[in-house]
């Protein structure tokens, strides 16, 4: 294997002059990035400077308008937090992750889903409608939908918002679990609470 | 499992979520029911007496368009509210599945109206054969299979409410002559020939066009 092909099989994430636009108006502009496999980037900048169109990119739930984007895997091995959970609000919580643990072919869906909620704090609540749950319950929630088919990619938006001191701390050991193994791409407003763990930083102006 | 079981089970698993969905909101199928039987209760007062049975049968089809229309524009609802359908979006099953799954779900609401809105139509204004029964059956199918794409792409837009109507109705056209056609004119079967076929083609069109749909 030559030096060129064994860079690129470590490689997970390669943007490079990534450019977005919605109408005339442009949201992310010349971005290159490179994340190797097992890397953890963290993502910053201001509001309205992109950081969710630029994971929402790497995603694939959206398309670059210019430049390349490659991302190694296929959708089984993505996790993805966003600003939204991206659960069924009048499911409830073990609903919601059998439905996805189904979608995404999750043998044992129904254990990972009870150890999931647990180490949440929602298992007191796994049958309680989504929508009858507070913000921060809500985005543990994500979280468990995002980490239930064991993903070799992660990529978190803000992944702290609305969680409480006890939520946060419970993600904080998650991340530090899963780095090193897991590919992590991470926006955030608070660099320094991910700050032992970064491998790469990404600031978007 | 094979891949086809799997697509099954996928398609089994998201239809019985908006089934159970509805069941437990119930803000789409009791509004179906009472807008058709209110339709035709409406009509019957509205129609001379005396009137062919051809012009009831017309007025039955609006009825039911304008019915699985209610229907439809609820149906990508849940998938809305708290980002869903972006959920689905990125699982790793086929992603046409999704739309398999949203069809049958309201063509299930749609067929409950129906079980209402045909005997109230026998009632009121003319018996209802097999051959207009298997009319409705079929037009229902195409009905579900265009409108669950329509309604997914109408979702995606701001002015959700005015543009799912005008896709829906002018596709819908087709599907309102060869039920009408099937019910009153005495050629019935070669109406359901052509709704048969209708159901081919855009069920295949839809099927194969769903991801570029709900992907950006």
């Amino acid at each position: 294997m030559t030096g060129v092909a064994t860079a690129a099989a470590r490689l997970v994430v390669r943007g490079e002059s990534l450019e977005k636009r919605y109408g005339r108006k442009r949201v992310l502009r010349g971005v290159s990035f490179v994340v190797p496999r097992g890397g953890f980037l963290v993502v910053t900048g201001a509001n309205g400077a992109g950081k969710t169109t630029l994971l929402r990119l790497v995603a694939g739930l959206a398309a670059p308008t210019r430049g390349v984007l490659e991302v190694w895997g296929d959708r089984r091995d993505l996790g993805f937090v966003g600003h939204e959970p991206l659960v069924y609000q009048e499911l409830t919580a073990l609903e919601n992750l059998e439905l996805f643990g189904r979608l995404y072919r999750v043998a044992d869906r129904r254990e990972r889903s009870g150890m999931l909620l647990e180490r949440f704090g929602l298992w007191d609540a796994r049958s309680d409608r989504v929508s009858t749950y507070s913000r921060g319950m809500v985005q543990r929630l994500a979280l468990c939908r995002a980490l239930l088919h064991d993903p070799a990619l992660l990529v978190l938006d803000e992944p702290f918002t609305a969680l409480d001191e006890d939520g946060a701390g419970v993600l904080d050991t998650e991340l530090a679990a899963l780095a090193g193994e897991c590919t992590v791409i991470l926006s955030t407003h608070d660099p320094a609470r991910v700050d032992a763990l970064a491998t790469d930083r990404l600031v978007l102006a | 499992m094979s891949a086809l079981t799997l697509y099954a089970s996928d398609v089994v698993a998201l239809a019985r979520k908006d089934l159970r969905l509805e069941l437990r909101a119930r803000d789409t199928l009791p509004a179906m029911l009472l807008f058709v039987l209110s339709t035709l209760v409406v009509f019957h007062f509205a129609l001379p007496t005396g009137t062919a049975d051809d012009a009831a049968f017309g007025l039955l089809w609006i009825a039911l368009v304008f019915t699985a229309l209610l229907g439809l524009a609820r149906a990508w609802a849940p998938e809305r509210e708290g980002g869903a359908l972006d959920g689905l979006v990125l699982a790793p099953c086929d992603r046409s599945a999704i739309w398999l799954g949203k069809t049958l779900a309201v063509l299930v609401f749609l067929t409950a109206a129906e079980l209402v809105a045909l005997p109230a139509f026998a009632l009121f204004f003319a018996p209802v054969d097999l051959v207009a029964v298997a009319g409705v059956v079929l037009a229902s199918i195409g009905i579900c299979a265009v409108g669950s794409l329509l309604a997914a792409m109408a979702a995606a837009s701001r002015g959700r409410e005015v543009i799912l109507p005008l896709l829906f109705l002018p596709l819908a056209i087709p599907l309102v002559v060869g039920g009408v056609g099937a019910g009153i004119s005495p050629q019935g079967a070669s109406y359901l020939t052509f709704l048969g076929l209708y159901d081919l083609v855009f069920a295949i069109l839809a099927w194969a066009t769903f991801e570029y749909v709900i992907t950006e």
